[in-house]
């Protein structure tokens, strides 16, 4: 082999209603090399891969593998290539269990013996720990992720997809994650490693391909560049850092909460546990925590779609409003905005002006009697779009027309100009373009400025060190006593993190909750 | 005498039950592939008139069976890219559906009402089946054999077959499914096909066994009670032969209280009686948690592919 | 060459207005073709079915009585529908309601009184909302499906009906007919109601359009049921809880269906075997042919209301099977939801999926 890419892509172009996906894209990886594919949201990094493994078509262009050029129909022929992957959003089945999940992803028969053998023997391989008869909706986030490689493993495959495998790791299960990409690299499989996190591709990867807006703007040798200069390429323009005024004088307490305590909404939920937090006027509070720990509980429990046991476990301004419902604690001035965009914080099938009238109705004041003044929802929404800078037509148009950024610019300013007390929001900038991304972190610092009280719920340990002034971890919906930014380092949030996750962690970290320090 | 009687009670029970077994075995297979098609009475409607006429215009029930078969998984089919290619809500599709049935049902059946034809027999020499008790066994319709091979046939399939795992793959989880690269529309068309077969043949054990003749509507709500037999099961095949034959209990006890009035209250309670239970245990089970077994996770949801 | 389906950006509002219209139409050309191939005057049998009854003037009384039970039930329902709460079991809270009237009637028969026809109305509106209510508590309380709960307590009314109308309720001077006796004067509204000409249904019916309407526009009620039909979690989010919508829209739906039953009664005036029309299936039709929008559910249950008079018509001057107009609104049902890709797709010609599907790897 040894000149001969493993894979070639030339000119692969894929459209979508509106959107030029993919414009002419060529890269190539070699045997045993990590490539890292870098791009922001958005820029086109997930449809490519997808095409690699069959379940697309591109529209034009040319796959070559291992020299030959390939026609990749399904994923089922991307297998049997050579080709495995691990997704994003993990292709499992909540209600089976570990064998059988595995079974799904491999094609042609196996019996269950055969293949619990045949699991076991790539788990020692690997050091990748798990018990195949338990039922996936009752596996951690990290332990989902190594079905899906063992999975891909036991394929034996050339080249293994992996599509922003650390998004929801802690940092010491993306230590683990990549020993074993390095030693599955050094036998000779290649890795094309999917990320938009710059410091994991310098401490990774061999080779970078950079996209922007579907296009390949530059291929590096990542560990010659800083994060920094690559960021660059990858956004298009100098990196700009919020502009924090120093506020340090701190106000009263705006938001109190007091031994809050709510059981598992169902069975895939987390209860919360004994949860405490006051944060002051001016402030912006961070709570870091790996996915699915109480970060959706929570931030339902505060903004009100679901009760506390009592009136008095939650205070806003030392109102009790533990009672209230999301209508009332909105008119004490809590407002929240949850992390799913699509069917939570907004609606898509409805206009912009109904999406303003979803929350912003009473505070701002034209829904009285229970009648709806559609002029002055057409103008609260006109303002939100014209002080958030949201492209879009106005406020007619339906919140699915919207792209990702656009839309959570427009719900971030629809709670902002209410001018809430208190702010709860999770996950800011999810799948936000960088430009976004920076708008929006600028505006919850000036709510802040404005002696309003914040809450950040984010998986981004960046944009929560960058932004906070106290950070938390929640874990198994327990949260730490928050404690100022600069007294914490990335290490030992993340052992927080890590808390009883099983994962990748050594076993010496299992059980240790850093929270109560 | 009593022990005549139970026995004959029993294999009314027996007879009335397996209609609603086949259409609910063929309704589990649908669901468990993540989809919900309300137009088991249409369906069964459809076979029902095609079984009749085919066998009284060509004098051969199996050909009669065949048809009602064929006709059943045609109309799914109807239901299938409604909902399926077209993206059309399942609920408003299966109520077209059953709405069709009935309206193409008494069309054609239209020219055949009034008309008698001899029941179908049970497939066993009558020898087999002199005395009651050997009758239980020996003296049934083919249906009754029939339905209880589907049923366990279709629990061996779903457990046991990597087939059935595909299938509840596709059911709990369709945009995974389909990411590692299962074709989930097509295997969805198949089960809805395969549960508008299984409708077919239901439909046919009533107007060829049950009552030999065609009457409007002569399903009677039973595709009704087949789709929450599906939901009591907890989508299990085990406990949906259980639960047939507990429904077929309560509806034997209005076949009764109408012969030989030894009810108190009214027939017309008896009647209602398998409708009002169904409600009842629908609310039992669900407010168990757990114990009632859970839904296929895609259930109703339409299923689009991107790209 | 084939067809692709490219999603708009935005539903568009030309074909949610348009597609009824062309729903109808094709179901026309449809007919011509299924009739013919039935060996019947296929343009004729269409024209009954579908113009006579608009053409002719002596049938407009006819069209009229029909759709006034189907554009108030299907009013209820476009509620409901709106919510994504598959209140299928209207039929059973028609017939309930019905009852309800029939036993105030009953007990009212040797007496006279303004208040007669007030209270029939305010029963059979009561009980057809506790019938919906069963679904209700039944779905908030345990989650069981109001799809399949509905729709058994429609088998249950029917019974209830037969057994009241066999039993206890009988008409002593009936002949030993299922049936009860016929209304009195003081429980029936006059036929000609202010001398329009107009049936009181109807004029019951547009009214309730219009109350509708204002609900659905303008409301934070009419707002918040559109919000829990399109993203529960987001109505949530927004301060609205959905047990209370559930409850609301079947509770509604219910006594719209209720309030059918009693004009209906009124109408037919008095209960029999022949009552259970399948009113409150039809209505379901009617309320997704009028694209849950009070104006075009009115416009709808005409169009419903024009088949049955003309499957009547068509059934004497064509002798077309008197099942035709059945098959007929189910045909509807599927071009209705069939067409509602237009809505939400582009269709467009596309020439290259073919060549990728040509070449495959080994």
């Amino acid at each position: 082999m040894g000149a001969i890419n493993r894979l070639e892509l030339i000119n692969v172009t894929k459209r979508f209603p509106g959107v030029l996906a993919n414009d002419r894209v060529s890269l190539t990886v070699n045997p045993g090399e990590i490539h890292a594919l870098l791009g922001e949201n958005g820029a086109g990094k997930s449809t490519l891969v997808k095409m690699i493994y069959g379940i697309q078509a591109p529209d034009s262009g040319s796959i070559l593998w291992e020299g030959k050029e390939v026609r990749i129909n399904n994923p089922r022929a991307a297998r049997r290539l050579g080709i495995g992957m691990v997704f994003q959003h993990f292709s499992l089945f909540e209600a089976m269990d570990v064998v059988e999940n595995i079974a799904l992803g491999l094609d042609g028969s196996v019996s269950r013996q055969a293949l619990n053998a045949e699991i076991r023997g790539v788990m020692d391989k690997y050091g990748l720990k798990l018990d195949p008869r338990r039922q996936i909706a009752t596996l951690s986030v990290g332990e989902r992720q190594r079905i899906e490689i063992v999975r891909a493993l036991l394929l034996n495959p050339q080249l293994l997809i992996m599509d922003e495998p650390t998004s929801v790791l802690t940092p010491q299960e993306v230590d683990e994650l990549f020993k074993t990409l390095r030693r599955l690299a050094s036998e000779g499989v290649s890795i094309l490693y999917i990320s938009h996190k710059l410091h994991e591709i310098v401490a990774l990867c061999d080779r970078a391909t950079i996209l922007r807006g579907g296009k390949v703007v530059g291929t590096c040798d990542p560990r010659q560049e800083t994060p920094r200069s690559m960021g660059e390429m990858m956004i298009g323009s100098d990196l700009r850092d919020p502009a924090r005024g120093q506020m340090k004088v701190e106000g009263t307490v705006r938001l109190s909460v007091t031994n809050l305590s709510l059981p598992k909404p169902d069975d895939f939920g987390v209860a919360l546990d004994n949860v405490n937090l006051d944060v002051k006027g001016g402030e912006i509070f961070g709570i870091a925590g790996v996915a699915g720990n109480g970060q959706n509980e929570l931030l339902e429990a505060l903004c009100g779609e679901r009760l506390s046991s009592a009136a008095d476990v939650i205070k806003v301004d030392r109102i009790p409003v533990g009672q209230f419902g999301p209508t009332s604690r909105r008119e004490v001035g809590l407002c929240a905005v949850p992390e799913e965009r699509n069917g939570h914080a907004a609606i898509g099938t409805f206009s912009l002006a109904d999406n303003a009238t979803l929350t912003a109705r009473t505070r701002i004041g034209f829904a009285t009697q229970g009648f709806i003044d559609q002029d002055g929802a057409d103008a609260y929404a006109a303002k939100v779009i014209q002080t958030f800078a949201v492209k879009t037509l106005g406020p007619n148009s339906l919140a699915a027309s919207l792209s990702g950024g656009n839309l959570q610019k427009f719900v971030m300013g629809r709670e902002i100009l209410q001018a809430p007390s208190v702010l709860v929001v999770s996950q800011p900038t999810w799948g936000v373009d960088a430009g976004s991304a920076a708008f929006i972190h600028q505006a919850l610092i000036d709510l802040a400025d404005k002696g309003s009280a914040i809450i950040v719920i984010s998986q981004d340990l960046d944009e929560l060190l960058a932004l906070c002034d106290r950070l938390s971890v929640i874990n198994l919906g327990r949260l730490s006593v928050g404690r100022p930014v600069s007294e914490v380092s990335v290490q030992e949030l993340g052992l927080m993190m890590g808390g009883s996750h099983g994962g990748w962690t050594t076993p010496a970290m299992e059980g240790d909750h850093a929270a109560k320090a | 005498m009593t022990i005549t009687f139970i026995l004959d009670a029993l294999i009314t029970v027996i007879g009335i039950t397996t209609p609603i077994l086949l259409a609910a075995t063929g309704e589990l297979i649908v669901e468990k592939s993540g989809v919900i098609n309300l137009g088991v009475e249409g369906m069964m409607l459809v076979g029902a008139i095609a079984g009749f006429a085919v066998t009284f215009e060509t004098g051969n029930p199996w050909l009669g069976i065949l048809i009602a078969m064929v006709s059943g998984a045609v109309a799914a089919s109807i239901f299938g890219v409604m909902v399926l290619s077209l993206g059309a809500n399942q609920v408003a599709t299966g109520l077209a559906l059953t709405i069709f049935g009935i309206g193409l049902s008494s069309l054609i059946g239209s020219n055949y009402v009034g008309i008698a034809i001899d029941p179908l027999d049970s497939p066993f020499p009558d020898t087999l089946a002199l005395d009651t008790f050997w009758r239980i066994v020996f003296g049934h319709s083919p249906f009754v054999y029939f339905a209880v091979f589907l049923v366990l046939a279709t629990g061996f399939f779903l457990n046991k077959t990597r087939a059935g795992l595909v299938l509840r793959a596709v059911g709990e989880n369709d945009f995974s499914a389909h990411s590692i690269g299962y074709p989930v529309i097509r295997i969805r068309y198949l089960a809805i096909a395969f549960g508008g077969a299984a409708a077919g043949i239901a439909g046919a054990d009533f107007s060829l066994v049950i009552s030999p003749l065609w009457a409007e509507q002569m399903t009677a709500g039973r595709g009704w009670i087949a789709l929450a037999l599906v939901v009591f099961a907890g989508w299990r095949a085990g406990r949906l032969l259980a639960g047939s034959y507990f429904f077929g209990v309560l509806m034997a006890l209005e076949l009764y209280a109408k012969a030989s009035g030894f009810a108190i209250l009214p027939s017309q309670f008896w009647a209602a009686m398998p409708y009002l239970i169904a409600v009842i245990v629908l609310a039992l089970l669900s407010s168990r948690d757990g114990k009632g077994g859970k839904a296929p996770a895609c259930l109703g949801k339409p299923f689009i592919p991107n790209g | 060459m084939r067809l692709r389906l490219e999603k708009r950006l935005e539903p568009s509002r030309k074909m949610l207005i348009l597609t009824p219209v062309l729903s109808v139409v094709a179901i026309m050309v449809l007919g011509i073709i299924i009739f013919d191939g039935l060996g019947y005057d296929g343009p004729q049998a269409v024209w009954e079915l579908f113009f006579t009854p608009v053409l002719d003037v002596y049938k407009w009384r006819d069209v009229a009585t029909k759709a006034a039970p189907l554009i108030i039930i299907a009013l209820g329902l476009s509620l409901s529908n709106q919510a994504k709460i598959w209140n299928i079991g209207a039929e059973g809270q028609y017939i309930v309601g019905a009852i309800a009237a029939a036993g105030v009637a009953y007990s009212t028969q040797s007496v006279t009184g303004f208040w007669i026809i007030p209270l029939m109305v305010l029963a059979g509106m009561l009980a057809g909302a506790a019938y919906a209510a069963i679904p209700a508590v039944l779905r908030t309380r345990y989650g069981v499906s109001e799809v399949l709960s509905s729709l058994m307590l429609v088998y249950v009314s029917l019974q209830l009906l037969s057994y009241m109308i066999t039993g206890p309720w009988k008409d002593p001077n009936g002949h030993n007919f299922p049936q009860t006796a016929q209304l009195t004067a003081a429980q029936i509204l006059p036929h000609d109601l202010l001398g329009s000409g107009i049936p009181p249904g109807l004029l019951v019916a547009l009214l309730a359009a219009l109350i509708f309407y204002i609900i659905v526009s303008c409301t934070v009620f009419g707002f918040s049921i559109r919000a829990i039909g399109e993203a529960p979690h987001a109505a949530r989010y927004g301060g609205f809880r959905s047990d209370r919508i559930i409850w609301a829209t079947l509770m509604i739906s219910g006594a719209m269906a209720g309030l059918a039953g009693v004009f209906e009664l009124m109408q037919l005036s008095r209960l029999n075997l022949g009552y259970p029309s399948g009113y409150g299936f039809t209505a379901i039709i009617v309320s997704l042919l009028g694209r849950s929008h009070p104006i075009g559910v009115f416009i709808a249950g005409l169009v419903l209301a024009i088949t049955y008079v003309g499957g009547q018509v068509a059934q004497t001057v064509v002798h077309v099977p008197n099942a035709t107009a059945g098959l007929f609104q189910a045909l509807l049902l599927f071009a209705i939801l069939a067409s509602d890709l237009l809505v939400r797709y582009r269709i467009r010609l596309s020439f290259k999926g073919d060549i990728a599907a040509k070449r495959s790897v080994a």
